[in-house]
């Protein structure tokens, strides 16, 4: 074990250690490697989880691309799960997503926005427990490597469910590669964080709140979730989302 | 429309922009009939907030009658609704403990990690107030789109007029809460720092609610005879020692619940309020606390501290030790509007709460401007300025 020790020794540790932490155990080999080398400072316990680590991929957005953040829904998990787990209704929270399409089996073909048009790719579920875990993988040959592992577990007291995502973005090579990493590591931590804030909103209030005086709603809820907490905010719009998201 | 647009500071302006439409299902559109210029409207017009853009519609305190609705909102066409400055969903964690201004979802992802930098966690958004409460376009203007509509507005009934309740929007509810916040008990002392709206309306709610007495404390005459008129007693700082005068006044005691309801900007003429100058000019600073730290001096032991005036960033020289050996409680944030609506609607209805002494002048929407440039410039006697967007252009009533 490190004392503690700066970033530079980190990325090094990095560089040259392979496995290390318990979540190299993750889903995903991008987030593998990408947590490899990183170490607690202490030896005694702690409850902590890894991903707050300082040093962690996610503490540093201008050079990593692992992302992870929990968020409380005031909705019940089975029906957060399922919401999820139809990812054609991802692109009503996730900005950058245009349309993710099921092809069966467990794969799916992702439209996402780039600076050079639209780019697709294809993903592979790589683990599924019904109402607890869906965790995806892009294949190998995808523009941007990507995994994510989205975790759903009953919150206490009442308050809903705590929805904790880990998504890894992999820088591809080439210029092309490097331009649309560019966009896909923009500030990532932000990003998942927005998008996350984005569908805690629309599962909560049926609507992803906008400034805008004008124009389209920033997701279009068309079948749903029916709040049963409080009935001052009965009247819910569902939130089944098209496959088309706002330019 | 027209709408009044911050340019810069101590530049507002009324533009023509494009009208308000719906956006989400749970909207509504309001024509506005009347909307007032608050104090921390000085706090924009000053530019002491960050993330103001040119061009940004301000206002925050309004109402009108309803033109457009989703198909979630619960309004009708028609209805004459008064519209809480905070938004709030009314369905997250926050909102089910009516802690309305701590909403999770109103603050529009892209706009909340300001707040959630400065302050840990995102807060609700709030109309026409910078883009780091959501960058809604504000009710200073002939058109507002309301969001959550079917949560915030209060639908009025026939028989009161704007003025009578244009004010639930926000400073009487503000008010209101900084007295609840001072848990007054038989026999307390309530001193309240500042007689702006929200402290006037914070004594006459602390007197309603049973205080002993209420001690108002200003350097504007009017707006000390203002207080006088509604039962407090009153303190010039320019002409007494205030922390003197508190103690003779409550038998050496001091007061039992004290409100800060002057906030960022407050002046003085101690020492520190020049320190406080000099740093906020070298931006070391950006809130300046003089009330708040004679506030928290003159607070009995045990006593309890209410703090509705609005500050952004941080402080310096706060009195930390006079807090913690005198064991003080400290309530503060911004109101949760919708949880006090109905019951002080009723008490307007009633004729128990009286909030039209405060309006000093009324003007049409396009000499807003002017509106701004009097309650800065002369705080003493505009002690409030409401905007009629319907009166022609030139109109003006003082």
């Amino acid at each position: 074990m490190h004392p503690f020790h700066s970033r530079d020794d980190h990325r090094a540790a990095a560089a040259f250690t392979i496995g290390g932490v318990a979540l190299a155990a993750l889903a995903g080999g991008v987030i593998a490697s990408r947590l490899a080398g990183r170490e607690r400072t202490y030896s005694q316990p702690e409850d902590a989880p890894d991903k707050t680590l300082r040093g962690h991929p996610a503490d540093d957005w201008r050079e990593d691309t692992v992302v992870g953040r929990t968020v409380t829904i005031h909705r019940p998990r089975a029906e957060l799960y399922a919401f999820w787990r139809d990812f054609s209704n991802l692109p009503g929270f996730m900005q950058h997503v245009r349309s993710v399409d099921d092809l069966g089996d467990g794969r799916s073909r992702w439209v996402v926005k780039s600076p050079a048009g639209s780019l697709e790719f294809e993903t592979r579920i790589t683990e599924e427990r019904e109402g607890e875990l869906i965790a995806w993988e892009s294949d190998e040959d995808a523009p941007v490597r990507n995994s994510g592992r989205i975790e759903f577990r009953d919150a206490p007291g009442g308050r809903g469910t705590q929805v904790d995502a880990t998504i890894a973005y992999d820088a591809p090579g080439g210029a092309a590669g490097r331009l649309i990493a560019k966009l896909f590591q923009k500030e990532p931590k932000l990003q998942a964080r927005r998008e996350l804030k984005r569908f805690k909103q629309l599962m909560e209030t049926g609507e992803v709140a906008t400034g805008e005086r004008q124009g389209p709603p920033p997701a279009e809820p068309v079948s749903a979730p029916q709040p049963k907490a409080k009935p001052k905010a009965a009247a819910k719009p569902k939130a089944k989302v098209k496959a088309t998201a706002k330019a | 429309m027209r709408a009044l647009a911050w340019h810069g500071k101590k530049d507002v302006r009324v533009d023509t922009v494009d009208d308000p439409g719906i956006v989400n299902p749970r909207d509504a559109v309001i024509r506005i009939t009347s909307t007032a210029i608050c104090g921390s409207d000085l706090h924009l017009y000053n530019g002491l907030i960050p993330t103001l853009v040119p061009g940004d519609i301000l206002g925050h305190e309004f109402m009108g009658e309803v033109v457009e609705t989703g198909p979630k909102s619960g309004l009708k066409t028609g209805d004459r609704v008064v519209v809480p400055f905070v938004i709030a969903c009314g369905s997250c964690f926050h909102c089910g403990k009516q802690q309305y201004s701590a909403c999770d979802n109103s603050n529009p992802a892209d706009q909340a990690d300001i707040s959630e930098t400065a302050y840990g966690y995102q807060m609700s958004g709030l109309f026409g107030y910078s883009h780091m409460t959501g960058g809604y376009a504000g009710g200073q203007a002939e058109y507002v789109r309301v969001p959550f509509s079917d949560v915030g507005p209060i639908v009025i009934p026939d028989g009161l007029d704007d003025d009578d309740v244009l004010f639930l929007s926000d400073i009487l509810p503000t008010g209101w809460m900084a007295a609840e916040n001072c848990e007054i008990e038989d026999g307390d002392t309530v001193a309240v720092w500042g007689c702006g709206p929200v402290g006037l309306f914070a004594i006459q709610s602390a007197l309603i609610m049973g205080a002993h007495q209420v001690i108002a404390i200003d350097h504007h005459p009017h707006r000390l005879e203002l207080a006088r008129q509604l039962g407090a007693k009153v303190i010039n700082f320019k002409d007494v020692h205030v922390h003197e005068a508190l103690l003779e006044m409550t038998g050496g005691i001091g007061p039992d619940a004290v409100i800060d309801a002057v906030g960022m900007e407050s002046h003085g003429f101690a020492l520190d309020s020049v320190y406080d100058g000099v740093k906020h000019a070298m931006m070391m600073a950006t809130d300046r606390p003089h009330a708040l730290r004679d506030a928290l001096r003159a607070c009995r032991k045990g006593g309890r501290v209410s703090i509705p005036g609005v500050y952004g960033g941080v402080v310096d020289k706060f009195p930390i030790g006079a807090l913690m050996q005198k064991g003080l409680t400290v309530k503060t944030g911004q109101t949760h509007v919708h949880k006090y609506l109905p019951q002080l609607l009723e008490m307007i209805g009633e004729k128990k709460i009286d909030t039209t002494f405060l309006i000093s002048h009324r003007m049409s929407l396009e000499e807003a401007p002017e509106g701004y440039r009097l309650f800065l410039e002369d705080q003493d006697s505009t002690t409030k300025v409401v905007l009629k967007p319907e009166w022609e252009k030139g109109r003006f009533q003082a």
